[in-house]
């Protein structure tokens, strides 16, 4: 299978990641490659076949409401590039 | 040499007062700023910790309340975050980042008392089978400079091989433990997966990640993995459940034991001297009291299109916890937020990480969920239901750990799908969630080859012996390549 142009943009924007121009031709080159890999899964029956998410039958544990982590905001945004007044920086979203 | 003895024999020593902490602390560190510069296995050397976690060793071992791995280094993985000490994940990504907590694994190796010499370099976010795609360069195989070591955790197995430390810890979510300890020639167990807790390692595909320890011997391995693993409440799928003694079964004799060979295991592709030293392996371990029949796994074609949908759709969830925001790279100037998102993740992700990225994204879009996602996932239960069949007529399922001994740096990086068919013996274990050892059992053409062990869930005693008992009769695991004597 082949990925073209248009179809590299629209993952690029699924992905959040920015394909530049002159990087187009090798990533879908290799991305097509993967697909085809992919391909080899349509041949095969699946009929009646569960989709398997976990190795084991667990359910997701339930605990008590209760506070058990303490506040460590600053110690957490110490690795933050950008931050003022205990908040995140980023670039302005509302005009 | 104090590099040249087990760490049963330092543990002994330590214990005894013959040695300390420290002095084998000092002896390990020297021997990375020697070797290390031409292997680059270690991504950061963290002398001031070691040797501080050191003393604190010593101070155990003098009032008693020390166990068996207190005072023996270990080197950690760059995937597993590390308080106060920089966790890149070999991505230059987190080149920035210095963790604020431990991984639960690391808080349990702590609390054992084994100084942390520092961390070990991999595939970047542990995507790779050869620890070339890591943003601090390739680590080299200590057997052969011009070879890889294997991936992702290779800079773990090159230590453990150079003797640039006695113990260290690995992550498997693909065969990243087993095949950089098969192309090494050392020894390393991935458990059951929700065995050993995920907490604070960095996240790649949260169904297949497993940690596991990487060591000379299946004996250490043993006492390593009763250091690690312990039911943790921070990691939802970590298993709510007593953990057994690793090391209780060493020593049990292997009589009676139903070795499942199978012959998918064994066709083309597998190259023929890897081929011999497996068979003869096998044929080592029937000597010892085993018994083989041979089992099919019809579907284990399957298993490596299954997981290269599956892990990258997992992968590019978890990732995209990398926004430029929070913490790790952000790119100069964003002209607006969509801008800091894409710039940073293109900039700060190297290119199979973001390849994995968008074919994980595209596996899960509309239109495509169905016909990648779910049908990978339907193939997923194929391959576990193959095995959970062969394990009714056998104990253990045994063959080779990768069709090849380990390539050549530079050899696989053109074609991403050759490097994923490296891994077609190992991924249908982690599909499937079970045990998965290597054992050093040989070498072709100077490189050694490992023995890859399966088991039922929960049967990690048993690989261990397994491994144990061979390693009573072999020598393979203690050899040491000339120049790391």
């Amino acid at each position: 299978m082949s990925i073209g142009k248009s179809e590299v943009e629209y993952i690029s924007r699924l992905a959040m990641i920015d394909v530049a121009e002159n990087e187009v031709e090798q990533v879908s080159a290799k991305l097509s490659k993967v697909l085809d890999l992919f391909a080899q899964m349509e041949a095969v029956n699946t009929e009646g076949v569960e989709p398997m998410a976990h190795p084991h039958d667990v359910q997701q544990r339930l605990r008590a409401d209760e506070i058990t982590e303490t506040d460590q905001h600053e110690k957490l945004q110490s690795v933050a590039p950008a931050t003022a007044k205990d908040m995140y920086l980023v670039p302005q979203v509302i005009e | 040499m104090l590099h040249t003895l087990s760490v049963k024999q330092m543990s002994e020593k330590l214990h005894a007062g013959e040695i300390s902490s420290v002095e084998l602390t000092l002896h390990y560190l020297d021997r990375i700023s020697k070797y290390d510069p031409e292997l680059n296995a270690y991504v950061t050397v963290t002398p001031e910790l070691a040797l501080e976690m050191a003393r604190e060793a010593d101070e155990r071992l003098k009032n008693g309340t020390a166990g068996i791995l207190t005072g023996i280094p270990v080197a950690h993985k760059d995937i597993f975050c590390t308080d106060g000490v920089k966790t890149s994940c070999s991505s230059k990504m987190l080149d920035n980042f210095i963790a604020p907590y431990d991984a639960h694994v690391v808080t349990l190796l702590k609390k054992a008392g084994m100084p942390i010499l520092g961390k070990t370099n991999m595939d970047e976010f542990a995507m790779g089978s050869s620890s070339e795609s890591s943003y601090y360069g390739p680590t080299k195989n200590p057997w052969d400079l011009n070879a890889v070591p294997g991936g992702s955790s290779g800079g773990a197995a090159a230590v453990i091989a150079a003797n640039l430390a006695p113990m260290a810890t690995g992550t498997d979510t693909g065969g990243s433990i087993r095949q950089p300890a098969s192309f090494c020639g050392i020894t390393g167990i991935k458990p059951t997966y929700g065995t050993v807790s995920r907490f604070g390692i960095i996240a790649y595909a949260s169904s297949f990640d497993q940690a596991g320890p990487m060591t000379r011997s299946a004996e250490e391995s043993a006492w390593m993995l009763n250091a690690m693993s312990e039911f943790d409440q921070r990691d939802s799928t970590c298993l709510e459940m007593e953990r057994p003694d690793f090391a209780a079964s060493l020593g049990d004799s292997l009589d009676g034991l139903k070795v499942g060979v199978p012959a998918e295991y064994f066709g083309e592709g597998l190259d023929p001297e890897v081929e011999k030293i497996v068979k003869d392996a096998i044929a080592e371990i029937e000597k010892l009291g085993a018994t083989t029949v041979s089992v099919s796994l019809p579907n284990k074609d399957l298993a490596v299109p299954s997981y290269y949908v599956l892990a990258p759709a997992e992968a590019s969830s978890n990732l995209s916890r990398y926004d430029g925001v929070r913490f790790g790279y952000r790119c100069e100037n964003p002209a607006d937020l969509q801008d800091l998102y894409k710039r940073s993740r293109a900039e700060g992700f190297g290119a199979e990480v973001k390849r994995r990225i968008m074919v994980g994204a595209y596996a899960l879009s509309a239109g495509y969920y169905d016909a990648y996602y779910l049908k990978a996932q339907r193939l997923r239960r194929m391959v576990r239901d193959d095995f959970t069949n062969a394990f009714e007529q056998c104990d253990v399922i045994m063959g080779p750990v990768a069709p090849t001994p380990a390539f050549n740096i530079g050899e696989k990086t053109d074609d991403p799908t050759s490097m994923y068919l490296a891994d077609l013996y190992t991924i249908p274990v982690n599909l499937g969630g079970f045990p998965g050892m290597s054992v050093p059992a040989g070498f072709a053409k100077g490189r050694p080859v490992g023995l890859h062990i399966v088991g039922p869930y929960f049967s990690e005693a048993k690989l261990l012996n397994i491994g144990h008992q061979f390693q009573q009769v072999t020598d393979w695991h203690k050899q040491v390549p000339a120049q790391y004597q």
